[in-house]
């Protein structure tokens, strides 16, 4: 036997000893796991999950072992998350330290830094946000303007940030400063600090859907130690490109793609009705059809891009994320708007009696799925990137 | 499944191969030469082990598989080569594998190996794709079968030697509901064909069967009720690479255009409006490759297995994809040339000429989202 396929069965004996049969299940937005100091678990099964896949390093199965990651091969890796989709085991934890920062410290990081945050993300016992966006640089993310001021034993940062994910919830940050003034890309570091330090105030900001995920920063004297700078001082630009398309691909891959809940297909048969054998509305079945297929195609390419499909540079990989940005979110809206309009007025509920509770939750997430193409780099910004990067397009004069 | 180092070799090879000796001007050329392809070309291209690909080295092919053979029309999409590589040695070849008997099998794929035989997929019989209503009738007589019919638009049905022909099957003079492909060589007495002269310059042919006297070995392999359709499903995967090759030539050709005309004193490949435009095509692109690729690796992971439903779905799938793809494709680079783009000395509109009939070819864009729709279950 080879050795992927000796790797194959040990880890299929350790699911079934450690993955629990309620986890092997579909999972809600409110039974996501997203850790940290003050964690909350939908069950004492989803502790244990994590706890077991945390102890084992596969919440970060490709890390160095060192940092408590799974030390896995990427075909190693592979083979892990053909199993847990072979028995449908719900993700142990959601974290943007996994999905964002972490790989860019193993990339970027001290020896130290390393040492002192990974462990924990892996565990599940740190929850980090991203302080990137400002109320004055959305897609001109590089004009930030939040002042980051060497006071010798320490950093003093003032400013505000927006559209901070969770903050609210989470134990720590890692934030873009400007540390230089003169130059735009240039004057830019990467800090990370407590969210518990001294002058970090967070607000949540209500969206169109009702939720809300996203939090206003007010940072006001903020003294963070100088071991907390991540990178160069002023080099934190590369850093913060390579950490968006760590996020573009993430939210390619696991955000949109896993929204639970109503079925399309079912819910056209059932709300809009089949006539001779094909649903009765042939304009709306065309659209579904169009819909699915590229859904199905996006679906093929996401997973022949995790199994190292074709060629796999970091250029094509960062090209590869902003299509898959822009296809992701295009795929997400419109799923979301087919299934309202099969639900007709059923879809139009916002709360309360007279509404199935699928409907109002289909109804939350059109909603909230406008914010697909502006998150994490709207859908123009990744355009001018495709269009910069990938095919090699000159900068407007 | 990764591309393997023999696969993105023979990647290499088949671009550079076709851009060397293929141009998209070869279009022209044979134009004026009055013929549909060039003879010493697919020579050359049964040198390189591209006729033989599918074919086991048991038989006197190479064994490159489906992917591999993929890659190589795909090669051969983005100059728009003209030859009997998609319908004889992708479509043939497969078909006669798929579905051949052992005897049909020994006899015929050693020849489509080497290049002397070429087949090519006689099923259209009206202006759209409709096989399940085909008209050609084959009679069950003594000792073998008696065919009658007309075909339409047979690509590559002015040269082809084996026309490997969809009819439906009549027993004791009662037509029934089974659909069984026909191997007529086209030399037979009662097979006359007229040449279409079609806007990509291609090998189109009207094919007429009066009383054609068969043998009974002249059915390919034994009645099934579903190898009909798994014959067309791998045509249009076939297709479907092609035009993906096609698709991606015309986007870098309009490129390369953005990138060296200069208007108000800039490239305009340096305006918004037009990156935004061929962004979109490239992600487009990228959705449709994703389809061809996971199709040909499903073809290559289940061997010869057939009558798959899944097999049916990815194949509609990538066939509309690509063809989608193609007409956006194609419809932007004659407009982002400006004026050179209408001309006939550009390739412009050699590119959006072969990718109409290639999307029209085994059915539409839409053909397939119907069918697709369909398996779906609305």
């Amino acid at each position: 036997m080879s050795n992927i396929e000796e790797f194959r069965l040990e880890t299929r004996q350790w699911l079934e000893t450690h993955c629990p049969a309620s986890l092997r299940t579909p999972m809600s937005e409110r039974e996501v796991v997203w850790g940290g100091r003050n964690a909350t678990f939908p069950s004492d099964d989803a502790q244990r999950w994590l706890q077991a896949m945390g102890e084992r390093g596969w919440t970060a199965p490709t890390w160095p072992r060192s940092y408590g990651g799974g030390g896995l091969t990427a075909e190693q890796n592979a083979v892990l998350q053909e199993e847990l989709r072979r028995i449908k085991a719900r993700p142990p934890l959601y974290s943007f330290g996994l999905w964002m920062f972490g790989p860019v410290l193993l990339e970027f990081g001290s020896e130290e830094q390393k040492q002192r945050f990974l462990p924990p993300i892996v565990r599940g016992e740190t929850r980090w946000c991203q302080g990137y966006s400002e109320p004055g640089a959305g897609s001109d993310l590089a004009s930030l303007a939040t002042r980051c001021e060497d006071h010798g034993e320490h950093f003093l940062i003032n400013g505000q940030k927006i559209w901070t994910s969770y903050a609210n919830l989470a134990d720590w940050m890692f934030c873009l400063v400007r540390t230089d003034t003169r130059t735009k890309h240039g004057g830019i570091s990467f800090v990370v600090f407590d969210m518990r330090t001294a002058g970090v105030e967070t607000r949540p900001i209500r969206l169109i859907s009702g939720d809300s995920p996203f939090c206003e920063t007010f940072l006001t004297d903020v003294r963070v130690p100088k071991d907390q700078l991540i990178g160069p001082l002023n080099g934190g630009w590369e850093i913060a490109k390579r950490l968006l398309m760590h996020e573009r691909t993430n939210i390619s891959a696991e955000a949109f793609g896993n929204a639970a809940g109503l079925d399309l297909i079912e819910t056209a048969r059932q709300f809009v009705g089949l006539r001779e054998g094909v649903l009765a509305n042939t304009d709306l079945r065309a659209r579904i059809a169009r819909h699915r297929m590229r859904d199905e195609a996006f679906r093929l390419a996401v997973q022949q891009a995790r199994t190292g499909h074709g060629r796999s540079s970091s250029a094509a990989t960062s090209a590869l994320a902003s299509s898959f940005k822009v296809a992701a979110a295009s795929l997400n809206q419109e799923r979301c708007e087919l299934l309202l309009e099969c639900l007709g007025h059923e879809g139009l509920g916002w709360e309360g009696e007279g509404f199935s509770t699928d409907a109002l939750r289909a109804t939350r997430h059109w909603l909230r799925s406008k914010g697909n193409s502006i998150e994490g780099g709207t859908t123009e910004i990744n355009l001018n990137v495709i269009a910069k990067r990938v095919l090699g397009l000159p900068d407007p004069v | 499944m990764s591309m393997t180092p023999d696969q993105q070799m023979l990647e290499d090879t088949a671009r550079q191969f076709f851009a060397e000796r293929s141009p998209p001007g070869a279009v022209r050329a044979n134009r004026t030469a009055g013929r549909s392809f060039d003879p010493t070309l697919w020579q050359q291209i049964g040198e390189l082990g591209f006729s033989g690909a599918l074919i086991p080295e048991s038989h006197g092919g190479s064994g490159i598989g489906y992917r591999g053979l993929g890659l190589v029309l795909e090669a051969a999409g983005r100059t728009l080569c003209a030859s009997p590589l998609l319908q004889s040695s992708f479509i043939g070849a497969a078909a006669v594998l798929r579905h051949g008997s052992a005897a049909q099998q020994a006899s015929l794929l050693p020849r489509i190996a080497m290049g002397e035989l070429t087949l090519a997929l006689a099923v259209d019989e009206t202006p759209h794709h409709h096989p399940e209503n085909t008209r050609t009738v084959a009679r069950h007589v003594d000792g073998g079968w008696v065919l009658n019919g007309r075909k339409r638009f047979v690509a590559d049905g002015d040269s082809a030697s084996l026309l490997l022909t969809l009819a439906r099957i009549d027993t004791a003079g009662a037509e029934s509901d089974a659909l069984r492909w026909f191997l007529v060589p086209s030399a037979t007495a009662g097979v006359t064909r007229q040449r279409l002269h079609t806007v990509d310059g291609e090998g189109f042919a009207d094919i007429e069967f009066a009383a054609v006297d068969l043998g009974a070995d002249a059915a390919l392999g034994t009645a099934s009720p579903t190898s009909w359709q798994d014959v067309l499903d791998v045509a249009c995967i076939a297709l479907a690479s092609t035009m993906q090759g096609s698709a991606e030539a015309a986007l870098a050709l309009t490129l390369d255009h953005l990138k060296t005309r200069t208007q108000f004193g800039q490239l305009i490949g340096s305006f918004q409006s037009l990156q935004h435009r061929v962004a979109r095509l490239h992600v487009d692109l990228q959705l449709a490759r994703a389809a061809v690729t996971g199709a040909l690796d499903e073809l290559d992971a289940r061997g010869h297995v057939t009558a798959d439903p899944r097999l049916h779905r990815l194949a509609s799938l990538c066939k509309a994809l690509c063809g989608d793809a193609l007409h956006d494709v194609s419809n932007e680079t004659v407009q982002l040339h400006g004026g050179i783009g209408m001309t006939d000395v550009h390739d412009s509109g050699l590119f959006l000429k072969r990718a109409r009939v290639l999307e029209t070819l085994y059915g539409t864009s839409s053909h397939h989202r119907d069918r697709y729709a369909r398996l779906a279950g609305i």
